[in-house]
This record gives C-alpha cells, sequence and structure tokens, in this order.
C-alpha cells in the first residue's frame, strides 16, 4: 500500500482538521446513500440500472475534493460520489434515480445519466468512454477563454479499451489541455478481468504515449488519492497540460445489482475488503486524536438523516406527466445569443 | 456579390466567427489548408490557431469535444473532411449531442454544428459519394440541414451556427464551384424548418433537397416545354424537421407527388414524404406518391455504374412524365 506521506504533513490549520472530516463525510455519504439505494432496488423503487460503486469512495472524494468551483467534472456509471462531492443537491440526486419529475433528468434518463449542469456535472451516456472527448472539450473552453478551470473525465479500465479514450487523451496532449483523466481501475469490466482487456499492467502507462504523465494510485487509500490529485490537479491548473491517474481499486458489489458476480474469486473480494477506503481513513483520523467514537456517531446520524430526506423527497415528487415525454428535445432559440462570458 | 455555393459557406463562416467570439472552427486540415474544399480558407489568419483548429484525425474526438465547448456555452462548428466520415462520429452526435439535453431534463443546451460535405457525381466511389442524411433524420434532439442553392447555403449556415441545437449541415460537393448567385451584402438568415417552393405548378408537385434541386428544375422545365406540364418544384431545404405544411400543401395542391433526393431509396427521406402524404391528403392525390432516388447500392467508381446509379435530369423527366400519366 503507498504511504501517502505527503498529506499527512500538511500544517495543522483549523481549516485542514475541517477538510479532513468533511472528505470523510463525503466518503460515508457515498457509502450510506448507495447502500440505501442498493436496498431501494431490491424493493423495487428504483427500476433499471443500479450501478454501485461501493468501494471506490475514495476515488470520487480524493478527486473531487480539490476542485473549485467552476470546473467540469465527467463521471462514469458507478460514480454516484462524484455528483455528492460536487455539490448536486441528494435530494434531487434521490429522485433521478427514482425516475421523478424532480430528478436532475425529469425522469428522461436513468441513474448517472442525468447531469447536474448547474454544477458542472455532465451526464454521461451509456457508451463508455465517450465523455471523454466531451470532458476534452470543456479543458478547450476553459483555455480559449483564459480560464483557470480545468475538467475531469472519469472512466473505468473496461472504457479504456475503447477508440473514444485514445482520441480523447492524444488530442488532450497535443493540445495540452487543462483535463485531467481519472481511471477507476477495480480489476473488471462486468465480468471480464484484467487480463483479457489489456497487455500491461498499469493503464497509466499509456499516457506517455500521449505525451503526459501517468500515475497509479491505490485507490482505496483516500490519502495516497489525495496526495497524488491536489499535486497532479495544481499542475494541470496552472496550465502544464494533461495527467491521468490510475486508481486501482476493487468493486464490492456485482456489475450492476442484477449481477451476482459469480466469476469472482469470493476470496478475492475479502481481500481487497480488509483494504476498505473508510476504516483505512478512520485509521488515521484516530492516530491524529480525534475521538473517532464520537465523530462517527455524529457523522452516520447525518447522513442517515441527508439519506433519509432524499428519500422522503424523492418518495414525495410526482412522476412526470406522460405528455413530458416530448419536452427537453430542443431549447428554444432566443435571439442567438452566445452564453459564453 | 456574387459569389459560389463555397465561397457562401466560407462568408458565413467568416461572418459569424467576426460576430460571436465563441464560434470556433475545429476539423481535420482546416487551418493552414483551408479545408480540403477550401470552405475553411483565410480563417486561421483571420482568427488565428485558437479559433481555427487543426486536429488529429479523430472524428469522435472532433465531435465529442465540440459538445464539451458547447454545453460551456461555446458555438462550435466541426468539420467531417468528408460527410463519409461521419460514421466514425455516429455514437457521439446520436447519443451524446441528440440527447444532452433530454438528459439533463432540459437544463443543458448544446449549440454545436457539424458540417459535412456530402454527396455523389464527383466520382467519389463508395467513400468519399455517400449522401448519409437519413441516418441522422430520426433523431430527435437533432436539427438537419441540406442547402441547394448558394443562398440557402449562407442563410442556413449562419442559422444553424445562432441555433442552441445540434445542427447537421449536408453541403453537396457537386454544388460548391457549379453554382452561383448574387448575394445581398447585409446579414441574413434562412428559418431552419421551412422549405421553399422554387417553381410553382400544378400539375405535379415534385420534392427535393440538396444536389438533385438543380436536376429538378431542369426536369421541370423540359416537360413544361415539350409536354406543356406545369410542375411545383418544392425544396425541402431542411430534413429534420420537416416542413410537414409546405409537403401537405403542394401535395393537396396537385395531388400528384414525386419525391427525388440523391440518397438511397430504401429508409431515404423520400419514404417519410410519402408516409406524411399517404396519411394527411390521402383524399387528395390522384396517383400513387413515386420516388426517383440512387439505387439500393452503394454509389459505384466507374462512370457507367455511377451514372446507373444516381438519380439526373433525363431519369428525372422519365419519372415525371410516367407520374403524369397515371
Ligand atoms: C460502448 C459500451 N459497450 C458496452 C457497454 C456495456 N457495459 C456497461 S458497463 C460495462 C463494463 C464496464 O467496465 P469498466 O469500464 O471497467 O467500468 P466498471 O463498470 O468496472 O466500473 C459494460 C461492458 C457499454 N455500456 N458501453
Amino acid at each position: 500500500m503507498p504511504q501517502a506521506e505527503g498529506a499527512r504533513v500538511q500544517p495543522e490549520t483549523a481549516a485542514r482538521v475541517e477538510y479532513e472530516l468533511q472528505l470523510y463525510y463525503w466518503m460515508k455519504l457515498i457509502r450510506a446513500f448507495e447502500d440505501r439505494v442498493s436496498r431501494l432496488h431490491r424493493q423495487n423503487k428504483i427500476m433499471g440500472g443500479v450501478y454501485s460503486g461501493a468501494g471506490q469512495e475514495a476515488i470520487c472524494t480524493g478527486i473531487c475534493a480539490p476542485l473549485k468551483d467552476g470546473d467540469f467534472v465527467a463521471p462514469l456509471h458507478r460514480d454516484l460520489g462524484v455528483f455528492l462531492v460536487r455539490g448536486c443537491d441528494p435530494a434531487r440526486l434521490m429522485a433521478q434515480l427514482m425516475g421523478k419529475e424532480t430528478g436532475l433528468s425529469r425522469g428522461k434518463d436513468s441513474f448517472l445519466h442525468g447531469g447536474d449542469m448547474e454544477h458542472l456535472i455532465f451526464g454521461s451516456t451509456s457508451m463508455l468512454g465517450s465523455s471523454l472527448p466531451v470532458a476534452v472539450g470543456a479543458a478547450l473552453k476553459f483555455r480559449m477563454k483564459r480560464e483557470k478551470n480545468i475538467a475531469v473525465a472519469f472512466f473505468g479500465e473496461g472504457a479504456s479499451s475503447r477508440g473514444d479514450v485514445h482520441e480523447a487523451m492524444n488530442f488532450a496532449g497535443v493540445q495540452k489541455l487543462p483535463v485531467l483523466f481519472v481511471c477507476e481501475n477495480n480489476r473488471y469490466a462486468y465480468s471480464t478481468p484484467l487480463e483479457k482487456q489489456m497487455a500491461i499492467d498499469d493503464v497509466a502507462d499509456r499516457a506517455e504515449a500521449y505525451g503526459f504523465k501517468g500515475h497509479v494510485v491505490s485507490g482505496n487509500d483516500l490519502l495516497a488519492v489525495l496526495e497524488v490529485s491536489e499535486r497532479v490537479i495544481a499542475h494541470v491548473r496552472a496550465g502544464e497540460g494533461p495527467a491521468l491517474i490510475e486508481c486501482k481499486t476493487y468493486r464490492y458489489r456485482g456489475h450492476s445489482e442484477h449481477d451476482a458476480a459469480l466469476y469472482r474469486d469470493q476470496e478475492e473480494l475479502l481481500e481487497w475488503q480488509t483494504r476498505d477506503p473508510i476504516p483505512q481513513y478512520e485509521l488515521f483520523l484516530e492516530k491524529k486524536g480525534h475521538d473517532l467514537k464520537h465523530i462517527r456517531e455524529q457523522i452516520d446520524e447525518r447522513t442517515h438523516r441527508v439519506v433519509q430526506e432524499a428519500v422522503d423527497f424523492a418518495e414525495q415528487s410526482p412522476l412526470p406527466k406522460p405528455e413530458e415525454a416530448l419536452e427537453d428535445l430542443y431549447a428554444p432559440n432566443s435571439g442567438a445569443v452566445s452564453k459564453a462570458k | 456579390m456574387e459569389m459560389t455555393y463555397i465561397k457562401a459557406i466560407n462568408s458565413a463562416l467568416m461572418e459569424e466567427m467576426r460576430r460571436d467570439e465563441n464560434v470556433f472552427m475545429m476539423g481535420e486540415d482546416v487551418g493552414e489548408l483551408g479545408g480540403a474544399f477550401k470552405a475553411t480558407e483565410g480563417l486561421l489568419e483571420a482568427f488565428g490557431e485558437e479559433r481555427v483548429i487543426d486536429t488529429p484525425i479523430s472524428e469522435a474526438l472532433i465531435v465529442g469535444a465540440g459538445i464539451g465547448a458547447a454545453v460551456l456555452g461555446m458555438r462550435p462548428i466541426v468539420e467531417m473532411q468528408f460527410a463519409d466520415f461521419i460514421s466514425c462520429a455516429f455514437d457521439q452526435i446520436v447519443n451524446m449531442a441528440a440527447t444532452t439535453r433530454y438528459r439533463h431534463g432540459g437544463r443543458a443546451e448544446c449549440p454545436l454544428v457539424v458540417r459535412a460535405p456530402s454527396g455523389a457525381g464527383i466520382h467519389g466511389a463508395l467513400f468519399h459519394s455517400q449522401n448519409p442524411e437519413a441516418w441522422f433524420t430520426r433523431v430527435p434532439g437533432l436539427k438537419v440541414v441540406a442547402p441547394a442553392t448558394v443562398y440557402d447555403a449562407k442563410g442556413l449556415l449562419k442559422a444553424a451556427i445562432r441555433d442552441n441545437n445540434p445542427v447537421i449541415y449536408f453541403e453537396h460537393k457537386r454544388l460548391y464551384r457549379s453554382i452561383k448567385e448574387d448575394l445581398p451584402d447585409a446579414d441574413f438568415t434562412v428559418p431552419i424548418g421551412a422549405a421553399e417552393i422554387r417553381k410553382e405548378g400544378t400539375d405535379l408537385s415534385l420534392i427535393t433537397y440538396g444536389g438533385t434541386l438543380g436536376q429538378s428544375l431542369d426536369a421541370a422545365k423540359i416537360v413544361e416545354k415539350e409536354d406543356g406540364l406545369a410542375v411545383e418544384v418544392l425544396d425541402l431545404r431542411t430534413l429534420l424537421p420537416l416542413d410537414r405544411d409546405a409537403i401537405l400543401a403542394t401535395a393537396r395542391k396537385t395531388g400528384k407527388v414525386l419525391v427525388v433526393h440523391e440518397d438511397r431509396l430504401t429508409g431515404g427521406i423520400g419514404g417519410e414524404v410519402a408516409a406524411i402524404i399517404s396519411e394527411h391528403a390521402f383524399e387528395f392525390l390522384d396517383g400513387p406518391v413515386r420516388r426517383l432516388c440512387a439505387l439500393d447500392t452503394h454509389v459505384a467508381f466507374s462512370p457507367p455504374l455511377e451514372e446507373a446509379i444516381l438519380p439526373n435530369t433525363n431519369k428525372i423527366v422519365d419519372a415525371i412524365r410516367s407520374l403524369a400519366a397515371y
């Protein structure tokens, strides 16, 4: 397990302590939210495809925590955590999953396909890897407008085999754009293990071929992710060109809630569960002298409340009306004004 | 000022980039070379490398990056070097761009223009002759236009750039330098979604667009002179959304409709036009809605094959006479 000394020797400002507790809250909120989503799926309250990111919370948290207002993120299908950390209202997110009128896509698309452009969270299509060119275009805009923002595109190691990923990284490298590529390598693309997906060990190795740096990090160790992300994001933001961070991780649940994942070795799962990001981080908090029991109680109470309020809001929200099926297809043309400042 | 179709495209690009600094151009060889057909000639000199971007051969990236910039308020115009290569960006267009607003519950806009030089008749063979418009005209969220005149080439491109939705702009390669027109110096646009009557008539309606408008007008003149037939020619101009009112009005007026397009017959726009007419103007018809289109094959290279496959003025004349006699 790589050590993350960088993050550990930060000066002990009150703000830093608060930040570290906020990180804990986010990981716990993601876990609690997703646990509830799995349960709601079993109860038939959430229909369609549900892709749990349980076990991968440190990635969404550690990559998004150093981001700033105005940064653009393109999450993958398992990145519910990205929505929460980037500021999407949990209630609207839950309503989205339930297909409600108040959801991000107003019932139009399922699960995480409804984006939240108010927070510059771009909703993905199901076509894996296709968000990377879009993130590159967002980065192009930031550069053209001399904005100090960056774009972040998340993708699985499975998606990394798609041509769109190559096209996006190649162009980002040529143009030295402010875009961060984040590979969440959880060792399986649905049932297909790593060995059948690529002939190399690290997706990060590919970055060099595109003219930028690839970093490998343990995606289950929040401090390790943060150590790399804070540094790399600062470089990308400073105009030093794109970067790729590959986070090695493991998904706990099946590919989707329908998948029992019988193709995996149970021992492999148990082994990875000993590296769960949440207890690892708790150990760190304890070492720093926090009263963990107290903090955990407080945060559990808070996440439970937020999730329950989200469920209540979503359940009480109306379903869309049938005639809305034809809405939101086209934007009105209010006189050819460009939006970008 | 008198100009060619390609010059009209070029001047629309120039004027729109000057008018709005958020408009930019991206594609293969669009900068230094000025595009494979010179549509973007002079843009690099006028606006610099940041707004006239030469890309690698990466159609999915070109469209995808256009989408990313568009949702942040830019107005990218991306070029497919040939419309044939649009298939490499198919997913980005039909799944990504077309659904952006829908999946975001109406809270996103994607003002993107994809320019696609299409069409046959230049010995381009299978992969430089395609008319792929019908792959896109059944995708809600997109708009599709296909100008047939110099005026429309300019006016529709300007309208497409100013539209808040993804628009695919099919420009016909055979028209680039073969037609000329005197255009007003003042700014103008052509509304997306509006067909235009190019010639009034009472005996028969010929509905067409893009590369076959010129041939259709020639054919209409021939039958007028030789057979005394008054053919009404309707230029669709926009293929998505179709101007149903204009289609139905001409069908009701003449009672006989021939649809002509350079795209293949099966699954082409003509089938949709025929269906609209038979659904909503059946009782006005004096004959079957007929279609004259490319044969259901690939656009072959060798001249006798190409000629056999594509519509032309003589074939249109024959089709008009046959339908008129029905
Ligand atoms: C282009 C494309 N092909 C196939 C699928 C079906 N599919 C959905 S998720 C998935 C596996 C994805 O693996 P990975 O990219 O590693 O992400 P993970 O699910 O492991 O997080 C597949 C094959 C898809 N969504 N898109």
